[in-house]
């Protein structure tokens, strides 16, 4: 939240002195760092928070893969999380444009191609995208439009609803403990036994975090804005140049995991995902306990689906994963059939399984930043097929083993 | 928990070992002299003098120059001669077009170059040019005549040569892998410069660290800010952490 007001202001001051045209959008930039008394300080603070945003929403998200938050009641919430996670994606990449540099240029010449993979009307739906036939004056134009404001308003607009859905469900804790269920222990005055009020006790936590967070913030853009290169870019520090490709382009950090994934989908890499979901036909045609006419449905998909694999070119499918690994997240409620929420009663190897996860995800964004190499796409392929092996066998998988036995109450050591 | 940390610790330790270095000859460390006003000030000298016939600096204006200690008058007498304005930019004397038919492309502008050389695993983008304006020689199957280690082919002759004289890299066969490399060993004079070998390279760092601060003028003051912000949160934050336990020692 408060990055996102942090967004906002900043945001509104830079659009000040921006000027979104391909011949002045660089100088101006240098001239809110140089020429704009605290411009640079602006400046940084909005690149940085993009950044932070990120790293930010990454930890919210985890937090509730690990303690089960998306679960029933709080399915709406996930889903209206999951579309701010969406919105922010669009919001960073049309951001990343405007200030023009070599990599704003090259990167968003690489993504809008993208959608031209889409059979029949991919061509045409880039050339809509970029208002040109290259990137140029009017893909800046328009990515500013839709940055300052169309992505900003919706983004707002779910960000309340993600609040007004999680108000009608109340927080979810560790436990995955539901407090205000009808058997939850409760006062005389009908108070939750396990609840606080969200002041002062909430509203002095959450104060703490902000200044633990505001010190993090600050060291950067004040000791370290580019941050090694992941936050600024170097090559950014280069106008664009439609006549000048950089040897390697890279996307900035938080979208390295689903740039690993589309690099991973090559063509050879389409007969590992054929066999998938020939397995998967099979297995539904063969053992899924389903009525004989659904079964038929799923064995003639699976079957269309490969002739398709088959048919259009990887490039495409690569697309496919990368936005199904975005989309995947919609259907997690649905896909956790585990009898508790959270990991703390889960069997142990699912910590470890969790874990595997983690590291496979920050692997896959690690090898987004590195040139391309054959280890590198071997070991990304493998990380794209675990990454949807843990979702798409999560029904399967999360019923497995003893969860342990769920308390009545929140525990609580105090700390 | 432990053990998932632990495995996810070394699988970072993997990620930052496995980054490979690129070719080219390594880049050697540039001197830090951002707080030396008399180093960057010569710095700005050798700018203005060598570099600023053929390249712009369009982003930086002369009057800011007052930030490394000089005052409007001195640059005004010594340092404009492109324009006449103290609030100018620095705008390359060459003709853009005559720039293109001598050397194949334009030079690029220097306001921001420092920033943009930086190379994870190389060096910053001032190591970098410390090491490219050192590792000119002379090659006469270039058209200009010279040819450089740190950017093979480079359009740009050795402007700096009367101060540095002509040098030759050395090689020496080695062994790697099976296969004979060549491998720089070190550099031979041939023409002496003006400046001895000493003197070039600290000249070389103070122009390098004038081209440092001119990429970011503020970093200076940036810093500066940064400390006393990071006192107030750090204030902040004892504050804030004891009022959370405060309010919260009754929670059981």
């Amino acid at each position: 939240m408060l990055v996102l007001v942090i967004q906002i202001v900043t945001g509104i001051f830079l659009v000040m002195n921006y000027k979104p045209d391909a011949a002045t959008a660089f100088a101006s930039v240098e001239y809110i760092m140089r020429d704009v008394p605290g411009g640079w300080i602006i400046r940084y603070m909005h690149s940085t928070g993009a950044s932070a945003f990120f790293i930010v929403v990454y930890l919210h998200m985890f937090r509730g893969l690990l303690y089960g938050s998306y679960r029933k009641p709080r399915e709406l919430v996930w889903i209206f999380g999951c579309a701010i996670f969406l919105c922010l994606m669009a919001e960073a990449f049309m951001g990343y444009l405007l200030p023009w540099g070599q990599m704003s240029y090259w990167g968003a010449q690489v993504i809008v191609n993208l959608f031209s993979a889409i059979p029949f009307v991919g061509p045409d739906l880039a050339l809509l995208i970029r208002g040109d036939y290259v990137v140029g004056d009017a893909t800046l134009n328009r990515f500013f439009s839709f940055h300052v404001i169309a992505v900003p308003l919706v983004l707002l607009g779910l960000v309340v609803a993600h609040l007004l859905a999680l108000h009608d469900v109340g927080s979810n804790n560790p436990d995955g403990v539901e407090i205000k269920g009808p058997n939850a222990p409760r006062d005389s005055a009908g108070h939750p036994l396990d609840g606080i009020p969200f002041h002062p006790y909430y509203t002095v936590h959450d104060i703490f975090g902000v200044s633990v967070f505001l010190m993090v913030f600050s060291a950067i853009i004040f000791f370290a804005p580019e941050f090694g290169g992941y936050f600024l870019e170097y090559n950014n520090f280069i106008p664009a140049d439609p006549l000048k490709t950089p040897l390697h382009i890279a996307p900035v950090w938080y979208f390295t995991p689903f740039y690993s994934m589309l690099r991973a989908i090559t063509s050879e890499m389409m007969y590992a995902l054929i066999a998938c979901v020939a397995a998967g036909t099979l297995f539904g045609v063969l053992k899924a306990k389903l009525p004989l006419v659904l079964r038929g449905a799923v064995g003639v998909a699976g079957v269309v689906v490969i002739a398709m694999m088959l048919s259009i070119d990887a490039k495409f499918w690569g697309v496919v994963v990368m936005g199904g690994a975005v989309i995947i997240l919609f259907f997690l409620p649905w896909l956790d059939k585990s009898p508790v929420k959270s990991i703390r009663y889960r069997p142990d190897w699912h910590k470890y399984l969790y874990a595997v996860f983690v590291v496979f995800f920050m692997i896959l964004a690690y090898l987004g930043v590195q040139p391309p190499s054959p280890t590198g796409e071997r070991v990304s392929q493998v990380g794209t097929l675990f990454y949807f092996g843990f979702f798409i066998l999560m029904p399967w998988w999360s019923q497995l083993g003893e969860p342990k036995q769920v308390p009545a109450r929140v525990t609580f050591a105090a700390h | 928990m432990k053990k998932a940390l632990l495995i996810l610790i070394a699988a970072l330790a993997f990620a930052v070992s496995a980054q490979a270095s690129e070719g080219g000859i390594p880049w050697d460390k540039a001197p830090n002299k951002q707080n030396d006003t008399a180093a960057l000030q010569h710095g700005a000298k050798l700018f203005v003098n060598y570099c600023l016939n053929c390249h712009s600096a369009s982003y930086m204006r002369f009057n800011r120059l007052k930030d490394i200690g000089l005052t409007e008058q001195q640059i005004k007498d010594n340092l404009l001669f492109t324009t006449e304005k103290v609030g100018e930019t620095m705008k390359a004397a060459i003709d853009p077009r005559q720039a293109k038919d001598w050397f194949g492309g334009n030079p690029p502008d220097l306001s921001v170059i420092a920033r943009s050389r930086s190379a994870e695993g190389k060096g910053t983008g001032a190591d970098y040019l410390y090491t490219y304006l050192r590792t000119y020689y002379p090659d006469d199957t270039k058209a200009t005549g010279w040819n450089n280690l740190a950017f093979p082919n480079v359009a740009m002759p050795h402007v700096l040569w009367q101060l540095q004289g002509q040098r030759v890299p050395v090689f020496e066969k080695v062994e790697e892998h099976g296969e004979e490399v060549q491998s720089f060993k070190g550099w031979k004079q041939i023409t002496p410069g003006t400046l001895s070998s000493e003197a070039y390279d600290e000249a070389i760092g103070d122009l390098v660290n004038y081209l440092q601060w001119m990429a970011e003028p503020a970093q200076s003051i940036r810093v500066q800010v940064g400390v006393w912000v990071m006192l107030f949160l750090l204030v902040l934050v004892t504050f804030t952490w004891r009022l959370n336990a405060a309010f919260w020692k009754d929670v059981k």
